[in-house]
């Protein structure tokens, strides 16, 4: 039952739309059977999963299980980059997230993220200037042409990496990130080898810059990665590498998903989209109901018991998978009123969108402002925008879930 | 809503038309304030304070207010709503009338209502000796112009600063005095800093973060005397190990003392531990009978509380306030059934050092501690505190994301020391150990959380009458 709802989730099929297939698994807070996952996914529980020391984000925890749909992944990693800190328990996740947080966040640096508004402004009219010079308003890919090279271009910038290399880590990245996809039609072997690959490929690559910066170093974040000596000592030449890789993908795979999902939520809700048109303020409550209603990371697969827990009367014995299934959370009827409903002026949204916990999205408030700017710019400068197709074509990973292309039409584009 | 136990229609007549009175204009009485606003109540309100001002936010006071980073005049509490509320500030509450319904008030002026809520909270203890605590120099920390006087003190550049007492409220100002790179020597009369909230094991960690941020660190002994010079202006201080000191600003910071004494005489359960009051924040009388139109919010309450054996809390915790009040408030404007109980779980937060400290739960009722997850010597750990098999409280430095679930762990009295393994798990959180508090009838600097007692509702009590 489970295992065959959880197959109904991941397939291809019902990516457009899986919110019915959630509602039908709230029914079981925790459900499991076989050697599948314990599946959690009502917002309580998953919240205090979340903060619960007892579950683990190493996956040398896991104990092995036979028909695991995610079984084959785990030990792909020891023999090209250490796992990032995403990967990792406390006190080493807690020391380079820190690290990492340094050069990036409050206390140390509290200005980074705001002072690169202006610059995030710069790249979203250019993206949008670009558009116009292509004279062709009746049909526009939001997604190659605005979705996804914006994330990628802040994330170049804050990291240091040249924008032209795009294409080569492009095809690194979009490798890493299909192997959080726990497709089970691919073939495990190849895919395996596969991401080891690209994770060794993006390595080298990174590790060339790395060792540039070492010598030339510049106000960019590999750059204060790679040199930084603080409190905790420098990272590893391997912390550094995992890091910024991490960095690198987790600050463009899920960005653009956030900016899509927006974009056709408002196409969905045009008076929403009216609304932002004329106050461009709204983007904020906007951008966090999006988060709740539509988030980029639909799931987390990738927890395991450190003990026997007992959730909502289940015991998940040590050793356990656990799926935490935060896009069902974030509909919960127990927690959100009228959850199904896309409500800009909900109040008290303390949404999973970004998790919580030590494992919270490192970059939220890069991500933020960058939808929250793309967003309101969009709804501001196109001109009776609407969709060519409803529902677009769906990216293949159920975990990472976002449209692959999002044709719109618009009557013009203003200056 | 219905009339739901209300069958004269005097709860309706209350909302519409009646007249209650807030006496204490802080945080619980605002947030009580703006809740039965927000239920409904459409009457008078007064709202009774003895400062000037307007409701404030207590803890930018020892922090940023402190280092300069902020105003003390800036501090205004934020509002949830508008409350429309006669104020009547700048001027104490000074007796009440029980029989009357009636507020009696510093300029001869009396107040009555149909409900009162007593959040009067408490105040800074003072130096106990009067002549002594009145030189220039000598300050206390509870209240907006206590913290703007201390934020010039300290702005004027002293060469060196005593603060007296390593409580919460201590240890921060010393960690501000450090911040703006001033010498300071902290006199505390327990074993180490914070000893009588968290206890002997983590005293000893905040007393390393004290040494290695250069205070001079003093602890096991007492100020017994200030003296000033000619002309009245504190220049050093006794101890009670035959020491001197000199400072030209000394910092008493003893704890608190709760604002009752405009309650003696008046029939109301109110002493210097609080105002006694059921888990449905109604005040006692003292003869042990709950009134129905007093109220008590704040640090000035003492109430039973389910999770910790019923015994009588007094928390001086700004998440207290605000809950409490919201209860209280609920509960003036409900009929009995409707009412509902005060079950926060006490929590508290402090920074200092540059590191941030939290705490759930009742630390001061474990007799066990357990490094669970983290470690002492890096100071940043999560420990959780044992009482009689159960996990009672729970304190973290540096690690406040865990927090929530120790709660749960606390909310649901698991057992201690806990059953399960958690990420982080050091040797040392291997086994429990004594918790290490001092002895609780000798206190140090006045502990934020006061354990006083048992309800009526113990069985284990036993009535001898006195002869």
């Amino acid at each position: 039952m489970t295992q065959a709802l959880l197959r109904e989730i991941i397939d291809y099929a019902n990516r457009a739309n899986p919110y019915p297939l959630y509602e039908e698994l709230r029914k079981t807070p925790v459900s499991h059977d076989g050697d599948g996952p314990y599946v959690v996914s009502t917002y309580y529980d998953i919240h205090s999963l979340l903060h619960d020391p007892r579950i683990s984000s190493d996956a040398k925890n896991l104990k092995a299980t036979g028909d695991d749909l995610l079984g084959d992944q785990s030990d792909e990693e020891g023999t090209t980059l250490p796992p990032s800190f995403l990967k990792l328990d406390p006190p080493d996740h807690d020391r380079l997230r820190r690290m990492t947080n340094r050069p990036f966040g409050p206390p140390h640096a509290p200005h980074r993220v705001h002072d690169m508004r202006d610059e995030l402004g710069g790249l979203v009219s250019g993206l949008i200037d670009g558009i116009v010079e292509t004279g062709q308003m009746d049909r526009i890919d939001l997604v190659d042409q605005f979705a996804y090279p914006f994330p990628v271009s802040v994330i170049c910038r804050l990291l240091g990496i040249p924008r032209e290399d795009e294409p080569r880590f492009h095809v690194w990245a979009e490798t890493l990130a299909a192997s959080l996809d726990p497709d089970p039609d691919a073939d495990p072997t190849q895919r395996g080898k596969g991401s080891m690959d690209a994770r060794m490929e993006l390595g080298m690559y990174l590790a060339g810059l790395i060792e540039e910066r070492r010598k030339n170093p510049g106000d960019d974040m590999l750059s204060q990665l790679a040199t930084a000596d603080g409190p905790d000592g420098a990272m590893t030449t391997m912390e550094a590498l995992s890091t910024s890789a991490l960095l690198l993908i987790a600050g463009h795979e899920t960005t653009v998903n956030l900016i899509t999902n927006g974009m056709l939520t408002l196409l969905r809700h045009p008076e929403a989209l009216e609304r932002l048109r004329n106050d461009p303020d709204l983007a904020i409550p906007i951008v966090e109901e999006l988060l709740r209603y539509e988030p980029p990371v639909q799931l987390l697969p990738q927890r395991t018991t450190l003990s026997d827990v007992e959730v909502a009367g289940v015991t998940i014995p040590k050793g356990a998978s656990v799926w935490l299934m935060l896009a069902s959370g974030n509909r919960d009827p127990k927690r959100f009123e009228n959850p199904d409903r896309f409500d800009p002026d909900r109040k008290d949204i303390q949404h999973l969108g970004l998790g919580s916990g030590i494992h919270s999205c490192f970059g939220a408030p890069l991500a933020r402002q960058e939808a929250q700017l793309a967003l309101s710019e969009l709804a501001r400068r196109l001109e009776n925008p609407r969709l060519l197709e409803d529902p677009p074509q769906y990216r293949q990973n159920s975990v990472l879930r976002g449209p692959r292309h999002l044709p719109i039409a618009c009557d013009g584009i203003r200056p | 809503m219905t009339s739901t136990g209300t069958h004269d229609g005097s709860l309706e007549r209350l909302k519409r038309e009646g007249r209650i009175v807030v006496v204490g204009a802080s945080l619980a009485g605002l947030r009580a304030a703006e809740t039965m606003r927000e239920k409904g109540f459409a009457g008078s309100l007064t709202m009774i304070g003895d400062e000037p001002y307007e409701p404030y936010d207590r803890p930018p006071l020892s922090k940023q207010v402190l280092l300069g980073n902020a105003v003390a005049d800036h501090t205004a509490l934020p509002r949830r709503r508008a409350i429309e509320a006669e104020w009547r500030l700048g001027v104490p509450a000074t007796g009440l009338d029980m029989a009357a319904r009636r507020v009696e008030l510093g300029n001869g002026d009396a107040v009555e209502y149909d409900r009162l809520l007593i959040a009067t909270g408490v105040r800074a203890r003072p130096w106990p000796n009067a002549e002594e605590g009145a030189l220039k120099g000598v300050f206390v920390l509870r209240t907006r112009d206590d913290g703007e006087g201390l934020q010039r003190a300290l702005a004027a550049g002293p060469r060196r600063v005593l603060v007296i007492g390593a409580g919460f409220t201590g240890s921060e100002i010393a960690s501000a005095c450090r911040e703006r790179g001033l010498d300071v020597t902290v006199a505390e009369r327990g074993d180490a800093p914070l000893v009588g909230a968290l206890g002997g094991v983590i005293g000893a960690v905040a007393a390393e973060m004290h040494r290695e941020n250069g205070v001079d660190l003093r602890t096991g002994v007492m100020v017994t005397s200030l003296e000033g010079d000619p002309s009245g202006r504190v220049r050093a201080a006794h101890f009670s190990d035959g020491s001197t000191v000199e400072a030209d600003v000394v910092v008493v910071s003893l704890g608190a003392q709760r604002n009752t004494e405009w309650l003696s005489g008046s029939g109301l359960g109110a002493g210097p531990r609080g105002i006694a009051c059921d888990a449905g924040c109604r005040a006692f009388d003292i003869r042990g009978i709950v009134t129905d139109d007093i109220y008590v919010a704040g640090d000035v309450a003492r109430s039973p509380h389910a999770l910790f054996g019923y015994q009588f809390l007094s928390l001086e915790h700004w998440g207290n306030a605000v809950a409490q009040a919201d209860t209280a408030a609920h509960n003036m404007l409900s009929a009995s059934a409707d009412r509902r109980p005060h079950l926060w779980v006490p929590a508290f937060w402090s920074s200092q050092f540059g590191v941030n400290i939290k705490s759930v739960g009742v630390p001061p009722m474990g007799t066990e501690i357990l490094i669970t997850q983290g470690s002492l010597a890096e100071r940043r750990f999560a420990a959780a505190y044992g009482y009689q098999g159960r996990l009672i409280a729970a304190v973290t430095f540096d690690n406040c994301r865990w927090l929530p679930f120790y709660e749960q762990q606390i909310e649901a009295t698991a057992p201690f020391p806990p059953p399960f393994s958690t990420v982080d798990r050091r040797p040392e959180g291997s086994k429990p150990l004594p918790a290490d508090f001092p002895d609780p009838s000798v206190p140090t600097h006045g502990p934020t959380i006061t354990l006083s007692g048992y309800s009526p509702a113990d069985r284990k009590m036993t009535f001898t009458p006195g002869r």
